[in-house]
């Protein structure tokens, strides 16, 4: 038995999903006694650094050289956990770790438990696992009770932490199934942290008054090195594109930091943020529901706020 | 082209959360539940206005108790053609999944639609279950879709963009945002629904690998902090020290 995490690089490099993965599955392979084995399918930089986070080996299927598809990859990943004897199978609960789970579940013959957000421990013959559920307004602590587990890991759960050197990298022979899926194109914002993955981010809302304002929220982003965000009404009427919104029906985050201003702090949006670490509220509405769920408010305007909030920033990350 | 859509019932986005038994249970008690909202404003919805443009028939598929026939009217009302319950109470993705793919299997559906997840324990696994149980791809978060009855083509939301893919044959995909717009059932929506076909099947499989032990609630916000607008010295101070996030 072992543990077998999946090691996403796309563009051919890792991003910090890759490494809270292989950490993560360090830390269950600790807490049930045995070894993390990373998989890596398609061409990366450098495969062995997983090593460094904890992974013992590194499986490398370089000849897969075409794009996501769960018919494939399910395949790849079913036939290396058979080859490498792992009976927990750990994705990143990203977009295409989202679509691998349940497939992967059946290829298996799995339990299977998505968005875990602490390292399972074993509790008898059971796997005692813990997710967020209702939109982060509880948790559900589950016993898996099958062999094989497959489970999915909340982004920014835990910080990949550096407890190992490079590791050896291993090519394993195996039978690349033909494309259902045919990837035509992929259109992704390039230089900016996608939101799922972004430790702070700088969010605004109708308070805003108009897209040609933007230009104060993505100066503290800057000073940041934040990601930016909106409002559901916002990218509804295209002052934002739609993958900046955060909230219920947009993009779930939970980074350390997330600012809102001019955000009232309807149910649905605090769906997508409340388990952020630390919530900062700027709004001039003294009755903005979002200062319920915040750590730090700002009762003003945030055209003024938001510039002066900048400048202190500035002078103390300069320090 | 023939579509199934699986329909979900979940409590209502600002219901009260709480538990009973234990813990172990979700407490319905003044719960009003309703159709998952990525189910009925972006699965269902892409799916008749398919049928619209080629023809066919929208069944909606749900795992659940009589109670739940409510939430399966609505869909006939915003203009599914006919219904089926599994009469059962839905424990678990893998049952759920095992259960509609075993309908799935002697209904040769062209395309099969799921939520991106459900608003209640947000699990995003049922779609790609029912796919593996039926052998035929699965794509995930679809914010646009369109078909010819023999090739797709399906937008998908990744991290920080989109990728736009292709599918020959029958696949089962998962909405999100933007696949749709929300239709309000009419009146004569409303009536008709009452006259089509909602048939009550007997569950083919009571698996179920995972169960819930214990809900927990989060730690209490310790409140809100005010910081004095002139001060942004004072709210960086405490992002840094306090908080420690920068």
């Amino acid at each position: 038995m072992s543990v077998l995490v999946i090691a996403e690089n796309p563009k051919g490099k890792f991003k910090k999903s890759a490494f809270e993965v292989t950490h993560f599955g360090y830390l269950t392979a600790q807490a049930l006694g045995t070894e993390c084995i990373a998989l890596v399918i398609g061409a990366v930089e450098d495969p062995g650094q997983l090593g460094t986070y904890g992974a013992a080996k590194v499986v490398h299927i370089d000849s897969y050289t075409g794009g996501f598809d769960t018919t494939v990859y399910n395949s790849l990943v079913a036939q290396v956990a058979d080859q490498t004897g792992s009976d927990v199978v750990i994705v990143n609960h990203s977009a295409n770790g989202k679509a691998l789970i349940g497939g992967l579940a059946v290829k298996l013959n799995a339990g299977v438990v998505s968005q875990i957000n602490s390292v399972p421990q074993l509790d008898g013959g059971a796997l005692k696992v813990s997710k967020p559920v209702f939109s982060g307004k509880a948790f559900a602590h589950y016993a898996i009770n099958t062999p094989n587990k497959v489970l999915s890991l909340m982004g920014n759960a835990i910080p990949p932490t550096e407890v190992g050197s490079p590791c050896a990298v291993e090519n394993l022979s195996v039978d690349i199934p033909e494309n259902k899926v045919i990837v035509k194109e992929v259109k992704t914002v390039d230089g900016t942290v996608p939101l799922p993955e972004a430790e702070l981010v700088v969010s605004a809302g109708r308070g805003m008054k108009g897209p040609e304002n933007w230009g104060i929220i993505e100066e503290l982003a800057n000073t940041l090195g934040a990601t930016t965000a909106c409002s559901r009404p916002v990218a509804d009427t295209g002052w934002r594109p739609h993958h900046e919104h955060v909230g219920q029906t947009g993009v779930a985050i939970r980074p350390n930091l997330y600012i809102a201003a001019g955000i009232s702090g309807a149910i649905q949006h605090l769906a997508g943020v409340n388990s952020s670490k630390c919530i900062v509220v700027i709004n001039k509405d003294p009755e903005a529901p979002f200062f319920k769920a915040a750590d730090y408010g700002v009762c003003a305007d945030l055209f003024d706020v938001v510039p002066k909030l900048n400048e202190a920033l500035k002078k103390a990350l300069a320090q | 082209m023939n579509f199934l859509v699986c329909i979900s019932k979940t409590p209502e986005t600002t219901a009260k959360i709480a538990f009973t038994e234990g813990n172990a249970k979700f407490d319905t008690n003044g719960v009003q539940f309703i159709m998952n909202p990525y189910d009925e404003w972006y699965a269902l919805v892409r799916a008749i206005e398919l049928k619209e443009q080629h023809g066919g028939e929208v069944t909606v598929i749900n795992v659940g108790p009589a109670s739940n026939d409510v939430v399966i009217r609505k869909a006939l009302a915003i203009g599914a053609d006919k219904a089926v319950r599994v009469n059962a109470e839905a424990t678990s993705s893998v049952m759920v999944a095992k259960n509609i793919a075993d309908h799935a299997k002697a209904g040769n559906y062209d395309i099969i639609l799921t939520g991106k997840e459900t608003i209640d324990f947000n699990g995003s696994e049922v779609g790609g279950l029912v796919a593996a149980y039926l052998d035929i791809p699965f794509i995930s978060y679809a914010s646009a879709l369109e078909s010819d009855g023999s090739k797709s083509t399906v937008t998908r939301d990744i991290e920080g963009g989109v990728e736009v893919v292709e599918v020959s044959g029958a696949f089962v995909v998962s909405a999100a945002k933007g696949l749709a717009e929300q239709r309000i059932p009419n009146m004569r929506g409303i009536m008709m629904a009452k006259k089509k076909p909602l048939e009550v099947i007997d569950a083919t499989s009571t698996e179920d690998p995972c169960s819930v032990v214990e809900f927990t609630m989060p730690a209490e916000k310790s409140g809100v902090k005010m910081v004095d607008p002139e001060d942004m010295d004072e709210l960086v101070r405490l992002l840094q020290e306090e908080a420690k996030v920068i």
